[in-house]
């Protein structure tokens, strides 16, 4: 009898493995292609929270009350947690941290286009909790049955650790709506702002998406872009409407027959502005991750020279 | 060092009672008289679970 | 310690919870002061493993400074919460020695901030911890689980930038040359505090004094730098009299309850 092996070829096994639900794990085979899209995002997702730490990060020191300013401190905490998470499910895959750090400084990375909006208020710490990781939320928990092993662990974890994040951002946006007149409009002013960059977070639409067809065949992608965007919009009106909050798009409405809400379209020369670099923060932000890096070389050549010293002490006294 | 990096980053949540760190043929592992100093500073930071918000009933899909 | 007060303190201090206010206080608005210093790292560490560890302990000294204001709070008995004293004092009511105020500087600077803190701070809990005001007891329990690990944070880290690249080593100098004249102030009392150790509220500073620097002396020797001469010991911050950074920190840590007076977040 012939087995799997001697009639299918690797990539049809591969396949196989794949629509049977079954992970890919590190030492298996894998089309290098599935590898480097793969390691371009995952390290994109990854970049994405380093990078997400500073405009969370610009709010830390001026947080109105000592327990917001502790959860804002636990919250972008989490965010490099899950940074370390990512770049290690990356490097299963044959890359390294520095690699990955290189290529984002260098500007051949990207990451989430929705980090180079600037937070201009207390309020944009709501609307990035609420709106922004309500986004991601919805990005990952797919990413959980991701066919690639580690990737799949990592997002477990990371998914059960932001499910504070959006709650605490609801929670400041509610506590901003029931509270003064100036802090209403300090919410209604930041949701103007974050609402389409926000839809805009689910990526290019589904035509103008080439790579959606084989990143679905690899389930490493569980739903297209244009999926995740009604799905946002369906749950995040009624929340804005609870809230007394008016989203910024007059075409909002519900639709009976489709059982969704229609809305409007996305402003894509925008989108495809802030993509190639030209978002207002841009430049800032990864000036930003420049400089630590650069900042802080001197302290890791520091710990590695010293552990090499106390290897090499241990030996002569072994 | 990468024992106490591991505390850092896998504890934020009380979900550790012992660290191993394992470098290929060699284990190192988080010293059990230190327990306290590395896992119990987790026990009061309870606005990291999602429990700590409270959600109004209406509000669905948070 | 013993909680008798001596005869001949009897006639000038006044009833104790008026004594052990401005102390708690002191301690919380050091633990804020530190903790805000550190969580200016967040985004910005030298690696992304050390920017867990500084957030852990910003984290750790933002909750002690929390358990410290909540009971000057009480201890005031004039409804102030722990937000109206951490947000609505100005710079010179603020208690914090001047060590923590210092700004970050380079890794190393804060590096030799957090170990003299540390090395004050987890004796001073570790005595704290019998004190005779059963909360004051508590909260050091509580906060000295604490402390030992950021002891030993910085203490390694001391050794491996000593002990570690030319440039680490020259850093560390410079660092140890800026902030030791700041280490003195954390163990000499203040008047407050002499009268709050003889009613046996507060541990004996000197008595703190041999383990501290036995630490040091270890620390520093396995880092393989000799241990500063005696230096001019800086006082003034644990009686309001503060470096001109403190009053940037606060004009940022204060920005939104001074800019919106009187609302809830």
């Amino acid at each position: 009898m012939e087995t799997l092996e001697q009639v299918l070829t690797p990539e049809e096994q591969f396949q196989a493995h794949i629509d049977a639900d079954i992970r890919i794990e590190p030492k298996d085979w894998m089309p290098d292609a599935y590898r480097k899209t793969l390691i371009r995002q995952i390290s994109q997702h990854a970049h994405s929270e380093l990078v997400g730490m500073l405009p969370e990060g610009n709010w830390i020191t001026r947080a109105p009350s000592l327990k917001r300013k502790a959860i804002l401190l636990a919250k972008v905490q989490d965010e490099a947690g899950h940074g370390l998470y990512l770049y290690s499910a990356a490097e299963t895959l044959g890359t390294s941290r520095d690699q990955m750090l290189a290529d984002l400084h260098s500007g051949k990375a990207k990451y989430s286009s929705i980090f180079n909006y600037p937070t201009l208020s207390w309020a944009d710490m709501g609307c990035v909790g609420w709106l922004v990781d309500g986004a991601a939320i919805l990005n990952q928990v797919p990413l959980c049955r991701t066919s690639y092993g580690p990737y799949a662990r990592a997002m477990v974890r990371v998914c059960k650790e932001e499910s504070f994040h959006q709650r605490q951002g609801f929670e400041i946006m509610q506590t901003l709506c029931e509270g003064a007149p100036a802090q209403k409009e300090m919410a209604q002013e930041a949701l103007n702002r974050w609402w389409w960059p926000t839809l805009m977070m689910f990526g290019p639409k589904d035509a103008d998406s080439p790579n959606t067809e084989q990143s679905m065949k690899w389930r490493i992608k569980r739903f297209t872009n244009d999926e995740l965007r009604q799905k946002f919009v369906d749950m995040m009106v009624p929340q804005a409407e609870f809230l007394g909050l008016t989203v910024p798009d007059e075409k909002v409405k519900w639709n009976e027959a489709r059982q969704a809400y229609d809305f409007g379209e996305v402003d894509w020369n925008e989108f495809w502005a802030v993509v190639k670099g030209n978002g207002l923060c841009n430049h800032e932000r990864l000036q930003a991750r420049v400089q630590a890096h650069e900042e802080g070389a001197w302290v890791r050549e520091a710990a590695l020279a010293h552990a090499a010293k106390r290897k090499e002490r241990a030996a002569v006294t072994a | 060092m990468a024992v106490q990096n591991a505390r850092d980053v896998y504890t934020r949540r009380l979900e550790g009672v012992s660290i191993w760190v394992v470098e290929s043929k060699y284990i190192h592992a988080s010293n059990p008289d230190e327990a306290e100093a590395f896992f119990d500073p987790a026990a009061d930071k309870v606005y990291r679970h999602p429990t700590f918000y409270e959600v109004p009933d209406s509000i669905k899909h948070m | 310690m013993s909680a008798t007060l001596p005869e001949t303190l009897a006639g000038i201090v006044p009833a104790a919870p008026n004594l052990l206010f401005p102390f708690v206080l002191q301690l919380a608005d050091t633990s804020l002061i530190l903790a805000h210093r550190l969580s200016e790292w967040c985004g910005h560490g030298p690696v992304l493993e050390q920017d867990l560890a500084l957030a852990n302990i910003a984290l750790d000294l933002l909750g002690e400074a929390r358990s410290y204001y909540q009971y000057a709070a009480e201890l005031e008995g004039q409804g102030r919460t722990e937000d109206d004293l951490a947000y609505l004092r100005s710079a010179v009511e603020y208690r914090n020695p001047l060590l923590v105020e210092q700004p970050n500087g380079d890794f190393a600077h804060t590096v030799v901030r957090q170990f003299l803190f540390d090395n004050f701070h987890y004796h001073l809990l570790q005595a704290l911890k019998e004190s005779a005001d059963a909360q004051l007891a508590a909260i050091a329990e509580k906060s000295l689980k604490e402390a030992a690990y950021h002891l030993k944070w910085s203490s390694e880290w001391v050794i491996r930038l000593g002990d570690g690249t030319a440039e680490s080593r020259q850093r560390l100098d410079k660092a140890i040359a800026a902030l030791w004249r700041f280490a003195g102030e954390l163990t000499t009392p203040t008047t407050t505090e002499t009268c709050l150790q003889r009613l046996g509220l507060v541990p004996d500073y000197a008595a703190l004094l041999p383990a501290m620097e036995a630490h040091v002396a270890h620390v520093l020797g396995e880092a393989t730098v000799p241990v500063p001469e005696a230096v001019f010991a800086q006082q003034g911050g644990k009686m309001g009299r503060h470096s001109e950074h403190l009053g940037y920190l606060l004009a940022e840590l204060q920005y939104m309850q001074r800019s919106y007076p009187g609302l809830t977040w």
